[in-house]
C-alpha cells in the first residue's frame, strides 16, 4: 500500500483500490509489525504523560534498566492533582499529591522529557494543551494514560487511552500492541437546532447507543452536524466517545481543522505546513468505505440534554422526565435505574427542569476550552448566581485562562458571583481539593456522573456549559434556549 | 507477571452491571506512586462507610468472600477511567479472575497486563453462574487456561473464549515489552521511513 505522499504501510495484503475509511488510513500508516495470532504493533507519534498514571511506568523502566525511546515524541504536564487556588498551586498541602507531582518532575528530568509544569504558560489539562499547542495533529497516533485521550481524534488522529503498563510499553518502545478495533460510523444527519451544543449531541448519542455501544470499536463521527461543529465542539464530542465505550472517536480533518492548527507553536511551519495539509487532505474516508456498523442520528430532534443517573447513558432532554424503574428494557436496566435513583435521591417521573442544584462546575477536558467559557459567560452576563448555588469556573489551561481574561470573561464570572480558578482537572474527578460534599447536587460540564466521582456521596448531572450557567442562575435545570439576556 | 494454568477458588457474585473503575478504586487512592497495596481500598466506597468502618452487608466483607479469588459481575465491567489501579486493586485483594458478560476495552487490556484473567460468557451463562453461586454457599470454580474450560463441583462445565495471544502470555507469564523489543528492527525500519512532512 503506497499513498501519493510516499508513506508506505506494511499492510501489503490490502488492495490498493478498495475504498478506505479515515480509521483504515490511520491504522495502516502506523503498522510496525503484524503477524497472525498476535496484536498489531502500532507506531505512536505523540505520547502525553501526566502525574497520575505514570510513576509506576517510569519505575518499571528503571527496574528493567530501560530508557525512554523517544523523549522528543513525549510531552508532560501536571493536571489531575494541581490545586486551582493561587495560594496552594505552589504549596500543595496534600503530601501524597505533592509527591506524585514531584515524581513526575524527577521522571521528566531524568528521562529528558519536556514538562509543562505549574506556572509554565503551556500547563493545562493534557487534552486541552495537546491541541492548543499544535502537538495534536491530523494523521497522528496519540496515546496517554487517560481514557479521555479520545478527545484528540477530533483532528483526524487515532487517539487511544491506555493503562500504566501500556504507558511503560510506549515509553520503552514508542509502539503499542493493539488488536484491530471494529469500525463504526456515527452519521449525524441534519443540523443541530439553535442553542443545542456538541455536549448535548454527545450525551444524546451515548443515550442512543449505550455506554457499551462503542466497546471494541473506533468511531468516526460524520454528517452535516459534525461538519458544522467548531474544533472545540468536535473535541467535546470525541472526548465523550469513551463514555460510549469506544476505543477512539474521530472526525475527518477539513478546513475548520487546518484553520485551528495553523500557526500553533508545535504545528508544522512554512513548506512543511503545505506538505502536511496536502497529506491531511488525503485522510478523510473514501466514498464507499466500509464500516462494521453504521448508526444514524437525527440532529434535529436533539435538545439540551441532562444526565439524571450514575452512568453517562442515563440522561434525558431538558423537556423530559426522570424515568421510573419499570421503564427499563430488561432486569439489569431496571435494577440499574432503581439503584441510580436511590443514589441520586430523586424520584422517577420528576421533570428534569425541577431538579435543583447546589453546585455548578464549568471546566474539564470535556468543556474547559475558550468556546465553553464564552458560552457560560454569555448566559451569565447581567445575571447573578442563585444565592443557594456555589459556582466554580476552571479554565482548561493557562492559555485558555489568559485568553478568557483578555476578553473579560473572568469579570463576567466574578461579577455574577462565580469563582474564577487556576487551570487543572479540578472537580471533574476531585483528586485535588475541589470536591462535592456528601449529598450535594452539581450541574457539571465534565464527563462522568459515576457514584462519588466528584466527591463521596456527591450527585453529578452532566450538562453543557450554557445549561450549567443557566442552572446556576435559576437554581435548577432550565431550558437555555428560552434564556432571557440579563441587563 | 505470574503465569496461570489452572485456577481454583471461591466465587464472589457481585450482581451489578456497568461497574466502573471509579467504584473499583476511587480517585483518592490514585495519588500513590506504588504498584502494590491497593487491595484494602478495593470498592472502597461500597465496602466502608464514610467513617472507614466496614459495611457488614457488602459482599467482600462477608465470609467466605473475603477469601474470594474469582469475581462474578454484570455486563460492561470496568467501564470508565483508564486507571490501571483498578486491576492492581483487584489482584492485590486476591482476585485473579473476573467473569462477566462483557468488559470495557481499557480495563480488559490492563487486566491482561497484570495477569488478571477476564472471562466473557453469554448473559444466560452468567445468570446460571449467579444462580449456582446463590444455591451453593462458598461456591467455587475451577478455571483451566490451557483447555479454556470452567467447571464446578456440581456438574457444570463450560468453554470460554480467550484471545490466543493472551492465552499464550498468561500461560507463560510473558512481559509485553520484552515481546515487542524482539521487533526492534521493525521499529527502526519504521522510524527510518520518509514522512509526509
Amino acid at each position: 500500500m503506497q499513498s501519493k505522499d510516499g508513506l508506505v504501510s506494511n499492510n501489503a495484503s490490502t488492495s490498493t483500490t478498495a475504498p478506505r475509511s479515515l480509521f483504515d488510513k490511520l491504522w495502516q500508516a502506523h503498522v510496525v509489525h503484524q503477524a497472525e495470532g498476535q496484536p498489531t504493533l502500532l507506531y505512536i507519534d505523540l505520547h502525553l504523560v501526566h502525574e497520575v498514571t505514570t510513576p509506576q511506568a517510569f519505575e518499571g523502566l528503571r527496574l528493567a534498566n530501560r530508557k525512554v525511546r523517544r523523549p522528543d515524541l513525549t510531552f508532560g504536564t501536571v493536571d489531575h492533582n494541581v490545586p486551582t487556588t493561587r495560594e496552594h498551586r505552589f504549596n500543595i498541602l496534600d503530601t501524597v499529591a505533592r509527591q506524585q507531582i514531584e515524581a513526575l518532575r524527577k521522571n521528566c528530568a531524568d528521562f529528558g522529557i519536556h514538562l509543562a509544569d505549574v506556572g509554565n504558560a503551556e500547563q493545562g489539562i493534557v487534552h486541552v494543551i495537546g491541541p492548543e499547542l499544535g502537538l495534536t495533529l491530523p494523521g497522528k497516533t496519540i496515546v496517554c494514560g487517560d481514557s479521555h485521550t479520545s478527545t484528540h481524534g477530533a483532528f483526524g488522529a487515532l487517539a487511544i487511552g491506555i493503562g500504566t503498563s501500556e504507558v511503560e510499553h510506549v515509553l520503552a518502545t514508542q509502539t503499542l500492541q493493539q488488536n484491530r478495533p471494529k469500525s463504526m460510523l456515527v452519521r449525524v444527519n441534519g443540523a443541530l437546532p439553535a442553542g443545542v451544543t456538541a455536549k448535548d449531541l454527545a450525551l444524546a448519542i451515548i443515550n442512543q447507543i449505550g455506554t457499551d455501544g462503542g466497546t471494541g470499536s473506533a468511531i468516526e463521527y460524520s454528517g452535516e452536524a459534525i461538519r458544522a461543529l467548531s474544533m472545540e465542539g468536535r473535541m467535546t464530542l470525541c472526548n465523550l466517545a469513551i463514555e460510549s465505550g469506544a476505543r477512539s472517536g474521530m472526525v475527518a480533518p477539513d478546513e475548520t481543522t487546518f484553520d485551528y492548527v495553523k500557526g500553533r507553536p508545535y504545528a508544522p511551519q512554512g513548506e512543511d505546513w503545505n506538505k502536511a495539509v496536502a497529506y491531511w487532505r488525503t485522510l478523510p474516508s473514501d466514498p464507499g468505505a466500509k464500516f462494521d456498523r453504521v448508526v444514524e442520528v437525527d440532529a434535529t430532534r436533539i435538545e439540551p440534554w441532562v444526565t439524571w443517573g450514575t452512568s453517562p447513558g442515563m440522561s434525558a432532554p431538558i423537556s423530559g422526565l426522570v424515568p421510573r424503574p419499570e421503564e427499563g428494557r430488561d432486569e439489569v436496566e431496571r435494577t440499574g435505574i432503581l439503584r441510580a435513583l436511590e443514589y441520586m435521591d430523586i424520584k422517577g417521573g420528576t421533570p428534569i427542569a425541577e431538579l435543583k442544584v447546589d453546585r455548578v462546575f464549568v471546566g474539564s477536558c470535556t468543556n474547559g476550552r475558550l468556546e465553553d467559557l464564552r458560552a457560560a459567560a454569555s448566559v451569565l452576563r447581567g445575571h447573578h448566581v442563585s444565592p443557594r448555588v456555589q459556582m466554580m469556573v476552571v479554565p482548561g489551561s493557562e492559555l485558555v485562562k489568559q485568553q478568557a481574561e483578555a476578553e473579560g470573561l473572568d469579570k463576567i464570572f466574578l461579577s455574577a458571583g462565580a469563582e474564577w480558578r487556576e487551570p487543572g482537572c479540578s472537580m471533574c474527578l476531585g483528586m485535588n481539593p475541589d470536591t462535592l460534599l456528601p449529598g450535594e447536587r452539581c450541574a457539571s460540564t465534565s464527563n462522568r456522573n459515576f457514584e462519588g466521582r466528584q466527591g463521596r456521596g456527591g450527585r453529578t448531572h452532566l450538562v453543557s456549559p450554557s445549561m450549567a450557567a443557566a442552572a446556576a442562575v435559576a437554581g435548577h435545570f432550565t431550558d437555555v434556549r428560552l434564556w432571557k439576556a440579563g441587563e | 507477571m505470574q503465569p496461570m494454568r489452572i485456577h481454583h477458588g471461591i466465587v464472589a457474585p457481585l450482581d451489578r452491571a456497568n461497574v466502573d473503575t471509579d467504584q473499583i478504586i476511587p480517585k483518592q487512592f490514585l495519588k500513590r506512586i506504588e504498584r502494590t497495596g491497593y487491595g484494602p481500598f478495593l470498592f472502597n466506597d461500597w465496602r466502608y462507610d464514610s467513617a472507614g468502618n466496614p459495611r457488614p452487608e457488602f459482599l467482600l466483607n462477608r465470609e467466605p468472600y473475603t477469601k474470594a479469588t474469582i469475581l462474578l459481575a454484570g455486563r460492561n465491567f470496568g467501564c470508565g477511567s483508564s486507571r490501571e489501579h483498578a486491576a492492581w486493586a483487584l489482584t492485590d485483594f486476591g482476585i485473579l479472575v473476573v467473569i462477566a458478560p462483557s468488559f470495557a476495552d481499557i480495563f480488559h487490556q490492563n487486566a491482561a497486563n497484570n495477569g488478571l484473567l477476564t472471562v466473557a460468557l453469554p448473559e444466560e451463562k452468567i445468570a446460571e453462574l449467579f444462580a449456582r453461586a446463590a444455591a451453593h454457599p462458598g461456591y467455587q470454580l475451577t478455571i483451566n487456561v490451557e483447555t479454556l474450560t470452567l467447571t464446578d463441583d456440581h456438574g457444570l462445565s463450560a468453554k470460554f473464549p480467550l484471545d490466543p495471544f493472551r492465552q499464550h502470555c498468561l500461560l507463560n507469564g510473558l512481559d509485553q515489552i520484552g515481546i515487542t523489543l524482539q521487533h526492534e528492527s521493525a521499529i527502526q525500519a519504521y522510524e527510518a521511513k520518509s514522512k509526509p512532512y
